[in-house]
């Protein structure tokens, strides 16, 4: 019987011919833990006896959601993360390195077939390279570290199929929305999703990133991607010499497929609280917004930035209004400033804050007050995640961002053609 | 293992993991009895005061959805939460429950279940008996995988006592 790519990865860590259903126990290949879990992992693994890590080079320790930090507290967490990873000789991230998940992609620590984890639940992200990645926990992360190994269930998988070529002004995050809306926050739990068809391998690596990214907003286990030349030169341009990775069999049994046409998608919205509420932008044009956030692991890739930018050329975010702008990393930001981008965002008036989370999860830069209004391209808007529980989140895809924080007002970026 | 004279807290689906603890507080507060203050905060403020040890928490479907944020079941396992007894649970929240010793029951008549019931929660026959509407439901077994870490009391402690990994 043919098997998928979670089949086959997952058989080829573990040693096992391993299906759907199957437990196994599985090596792997690198893991990776950030500012918001670290110090829960570092004294679960000293409380395990645990002295040295099971392969330093496999480790990647990230101080990316409060960075710089804010609080004393998280100023004690990235002392302690600092001093755990250079005595372990682990693969260290300073302040300003860039958000884990964008890091790992970069790094080359993510191949395609490898099985990764990380204490973080869009590490599903790194399926976009076709790599089994999961989020897991602080204290099995403590065993992982321990270990190198980690038991799994070889999850049944979604297929979704999408044809066509997306419209003018649609992007990969109104599809990605448009899939959430449609599965259901739920949908997919303990699954894997395999996003395939024409308008999927149309689309470049960074691209694919947002689709997999938030194939854990549908419950997911991981969100995968099948390899093609586009991963590995997208990875030979990181300077890496990526494995081949594996594809489905012709006859790999999918518990259920979704097809969706390119053609007919408008931009989207998941509206409050819930990231399955989700609804053309048609339905909430006119609402008025505080905050414009671009950036995040979902679309904080140059790509992402490119598009905002070519809205806000010459123009300038509404009074009242303030847009922050996050590159995903470093690299992102350098690449950004010498394309020009940022003195496109510092002309509109944007905040361009370090690389990092910056207000996604809450931490900080940008944290909002009771009452307000915020247009997010990150990957969550649940009530309270941002700051008060009395503010609204509505995620986007950059370029709606972008005309919402011109206009003051959610809006439809399908009027700037009308105007063209 | 059977945890008895526990009040059930009522929630509804999709629980996710920003209303158990949301990542303003996670982010800013490391002390774990500071942050359990927070528990459910914008969604039932005074549960975290008003729950008492041995309480349940009783949830629709995919609890624990959203980040893999571990604090998630510690902050109700430190406010004494005896078990949380759910329809269904998101993956990760699942894992990182069992893996510091806190039940998460699966069962499948939580809507029969209101705040206020009082509980008995039988792991070993895998039975919720509703004392205060006389009724017993079922739950689903747990992998004998899991039984062995949640019945040590966590991976920590399953790791302290054998002196090795469950795998």
């Amino acid at each position: 019987m043919g098997k998928t790519i979670s089949e086959k990865i997952l058989s080829h860590a573990s040693g096992k011919d391993a299906y759907a259903g199957d437990l196994v126990i599985a090596k792997i290949d690198a893991a990776m833990t950030h500012d918001g879990m670290a110090k829960l992992v570092i004294e679960a693994f000293q409380e395990m006896g645990g002295r040295q890590l099971w392969d330093p080079s496999r480790v990647a320790v990230v101080i990316d959601h409060v960075a710089p930090s804010a609080y004393e507290s998280f100023s004690k967490v990235h002392k302690m993360m600092r001093r755990f990873a250079l005595q372990q000789g682990a693969r260290f991230y300073e302040v300003g390195s860039g958000i884990c998940h964008q890091l790992m992609i970069e790094s080359g620590l993510v191949s395609p077939g490898g099985l990764v984890v990380g204490t973080d639940s869009h590490t599903c992200t790194y399926g976009a390279v076709g790599a089994f990645a999961t989020g897991i926990g602080s204290t099995e992360m403590a065993a992982v570290f321990l270990s190198g190994k980690l038991w799994f269930k070889v999850p049944e998988t979604l297929k979704i199929v999408v044809d066509g070529k997306l419209p003018p002004m649609v992007f990969p995050k109104d599809l990605i929305l448009k899939i959430v809306g449609t599965v259901g926050a739920d949908g997919a739990t303990y699954k894997a999703v395999e996003y395939g068809g024409s308008a999927v391998k149309a689309l470049g690596v960074e691209e694919r990133l947002t689709l997999t990214n938030m194939a854990v907003e549908m419950g997911a286990k991981t969100g995968l991607i099948e390899p093609d030349e586009k991963t590995a030169s997208y990875l030979a341009s990181l300077g890496h010499k990526p494995q081949q990775g594996f594809k489905s069999d012709e006859d790999a049994e999918f518990v259920d497929e979704l097809v969706l046409d390119a053609e007919d998608l408008e931009p989207q919205v998941a509206c409050p609280h819930a990231v399955d509420n989700v609804k053309p932008v048609t339905a909430v044009e006119g609402k008025e917004v505080d905050q414009v956030f671009l950036g995040s692991c979902t679309n904080g890739r140059v790509t992402d930035l490119r598009e905002a930018a070519k809205i806000l050329r010459g123009k300038h975010v509404k009074k009242g209004v303030r847009m922050i702008v996050i590159p995903a990393s470093r690299r992102v930001y350098k690449q950004a400033l010498k394309e020009g981008l940022l003195e496109v965002f510092l002309d509109a008036g944007c905040a361009v804050c370090n690389p990092g989370c910056g207000p996604c999860a809450g931490g900080h830069q940008g944290i909002l007050a009771p009452g307000e209004v915020c247009v997010s391209t990150s990957n969550r808007n649940f009530k309270a995640r941002m700051g008060s529980d009395e503010a609204e989140i509505y995620l986007v895809s950059p370029v709606t961002a972008a005309v919402t924080a011109i206009e003051g007002k959610i809006t439809d970026p399908r009027r700037l053609l009308k105007e063209a | 293992m059977v945890q008895t004279g526990g009040r059930a807290w009522k929630f509804g689906d999709d629980i996710n993991t920003d209303y158990i603890i949301a990542g303003k507080y996670k982010l800013s507060i490391t002390d774990l009895d500071e942050l359990s203050k927070h528990t459910m905060e914008a969604i039932m403020p005074d549960f975290a005061e008003k729950v008492q040890k041995g309480d349940f928490v009783v949830a629709g479907r995919n609890f624990g959805c959203g980040s893999s944020r571990e604090q998630a079941p510690l902050v109700l396992k430190r406010l004494g939460v005896a078990a949380v007894i759910a329809k269904s649970f998101a993956r990760i929240f699942y894992r990182n429950a069992i893996n510091i010793g806190l039940p998460a029951v699966e069962c499948a008549d939580t809507d029969e279940i209101d705040t206020g019931d009082l509980l008995e929660v039988d792991l070993t026959r895998g039975t919720v008996k509703n004392i205060s509407k006389r009724k017993v439901y079922m739950i689903k077994p747990l992998p004998p995988e899991l039984w062995k870490i949640l019945s040590e009391g966590g991976l920590v402690n399953y790791v302290k006592k054998h002196g090795r990994l469950p795998w």
